[in-house]
């Protein structure tokens, strides 16, 4: 591990055991935050009993679904727009000021078009991460180099072949930006929607216990919910490190 | 000799576009590429040497006149036995030395042992063989040139065209990429075009160069050098490569002064 890497883990480690102190001490109110070993033991609890199981799936799965279908529309909507020149200039404000909304105020209206339950939860997360694929398209297909098109021509390749052995990896970098923002905006669509106004999920849970004042559950909840978002960003890391060491960087 | 391509009142002008006016860029233009010869293009900045090279690649279409090949009209597309290099790093940085030389006969559908037997040369010939599985990121910029020119050269083409696909290099480093290029010029003979700013490099590399006007760019001469097919870049230190460098300036010396007061003019 590198030095930075060293001083990183002595500074979290600091942090945490001084929490754990001032909770086990009485500083901290359990009424207020609860000591991080009791968190994990909550979360193992919860695992264990298996009574949240089911909120676990339907969480994740609506991630999932929000992932895959803001990655796959995100990039369908990129090139649409990248071959449309007058179709993009017309929405490009539209882009541009689409993270400025506060699009969980929409939330309500989402319900009452789609009803409660997992729909309304996809499509708030999906609207909300679909867009950052958008322009990580627009801007990957933007900056392949000219002259890597050129040498497509040169070559004699068909379109197809040139968007498939050319256009695509040279875009995949920032194709690959794109895949992970969509992944995180996805994972808060999902959770902070079921926050809101849910009657299930992971979310739905947390929010729970917090109007039940029951910190255990609550903090093992949050923690579980850490504990998969970087799992999921740790997955996504790591295959970006085997694209780049492919690329010799 | 027969000619390999033939250009005639070849012209190439820009429409306008949001703001400027249509741009004349180049030509009228005619002139034969005699088979197996190195022929080297100079010319003053701006004034269409690139365009030049993309008409007779079939990269671009000529507004006005005709470019044949092999006696076969160019249109707009790449004939095939046609390669070209260019200046700016082509190479593919997702593959590997070996991957990026083989990609074309790869898209080809070629026999893999066919493949292999001309990569292997190509990158041999190229001096790559100690960086076959590296990554162009790997590489300095002389090296990826090379890549870009191997990758060229496995398709064997008739005709090459190298549009200064030395300009981003070290004087050294040009030098002897230069005598590399005689050398592939010798032992393929295949036809090169050669664009470069360096009278020096197209005295020593060419058999004939073409001297072009500013803008819009027109051959006001073409130089014979009459230098021996096998020769290397020690024909610098003969008395008389001087002269033929001498020759290339004073015939480009007024055209030079004139496109520097049309970069002054578009500045405005």
């Amino acid at each position: 591990m590198s030095k930075a890497g060293w001083i990183r883990l002595v500074v979290l480690a600091a942090f945490f055991g001084a929490v754990e102190a001032l909770c086990r001490t009485g500083v901290i109110s359990p009424k207020l935050v609860i000591a991080p070993t009791a968190m994990v033991e909550a979360m193992v609890k919860l695992l264990g009993s298996g009574e949240l199981n089911p909120d676990i799936r339907q969480t994740l799965s609506s991630v999932g679904i929000a992932m895959g279908l803001s990655v796959t529309g995100g990039f369908a909507l990129g090139c649409v727009l990248y071959w449309l020149p007058p179709l993009r200039r017309t929405v490009d404000p539209f882009l541009a000021a689409y993270y400025s909304l506060p699009h969980f105020a929409f939330y309500p209206l989402l319900i009452v078009i789609f009803g409660l339950g997992a729909l309304p939860l996809i499509v708030l997360a999906t609207l909300f991460a679909m867009v950052a694929m958008i322009m990580a398209t627009l801007s990957g297909l933007d900056r392949i180099p000219r002259v890597l098109i050129k040498t497509a021509r040169m070559q004699r390749l068909s379109l197809p072949a040139e968007i498939w052995h050319i256009r695509l990896p040279a875009a995949a970098p920032h194709l690959f930006s794109g895949l992970k923002l969509a992944v995180t905006y996805s994972f808060i669509g999902v959770i902070a929607g079921e926050f809101i106004l849910s009657t299930s999920g992971l979310g739905h849970q947390i929010a729970y216990a917090y109007d039940n004042f029951d910190n255990r559950t609550m903090y093992g909840l949050i923690l579980l919910v850490l504990c998969i978002a970087t799992a999921f960003n740790l997955l996504v890391f790591a295959y970006e490190r085997r694209l780049a060491r492919q690329r010799g960087q | 000799m027969n000619a390999v391509a033939r250009l005639s009142n070849v012209s190439r002008i820009y429409p306008p576009r949001a703001g400027h006016a249509a741009v004349h860029a180049l030509g009228p233009l005619s002139f034969e590429l005699k088979a197996g010869e190195f022929f080297g293009v100079v010319g003053p900045s701006g004034c269409g040497k690139s365009t030049l090279l993309d008409v007779l690649a079939g990269l671009s279409a000529p507004s006005e006149g005709t470019v044949e090949f092999e006696g076969k009209p160019v249109a707009g597309t790449v004939p095939d036995g046609v390669g070209v290099v260019f200046q700016e790093d082509a190479s593919f940085p997702w593959l590997t030395v070996e991957d990026n030389v083989a990609f074309g006969l790869r898209r080809l559908g070629t026999d893999p042992a066919e493949i292999r037997r001309r990569v292997d040369f190509a990158v041999g010939f190229m001096g790559l063989n100690d960086f076959r599985r590296a990554y162009p990121s790997q590489l300095s910029g002389g090296m990826r040139q090379r890549v870009c020119i191997a990758r060229t050269l496995v398709l064997q083409p008739r005709l090459i065209l190298l549009d200064e696909p030395f300009g981003a290099l070290d004087q050294q480093t040009r030098l002897l990429m230069g005598d590399e290029l005689l050398r592939l010029w010798r032992e393929t003979s295949a036809t090169v075009v050669l664009i470069t700013h360096a009278l020096d490099e197209a005295n020593l590399l060419s058999d004939r160069i073409g001297v072009m006007s500013a803008r819009p760019g027109r051959f006001i001469d073409v130089v014979e050098t009459g230098w021996p097919r096998d020769r290397d870049s020690r024909l610098a230190e003969r008395p008389d490569f001087g002269a033929v460098t001498s020759r290339l300036w004073s015939l480009l010396r007024t055209e030079s002064m004139l496109a520097l007061g049309q970069g002054a003019q578009a500045a405005e």
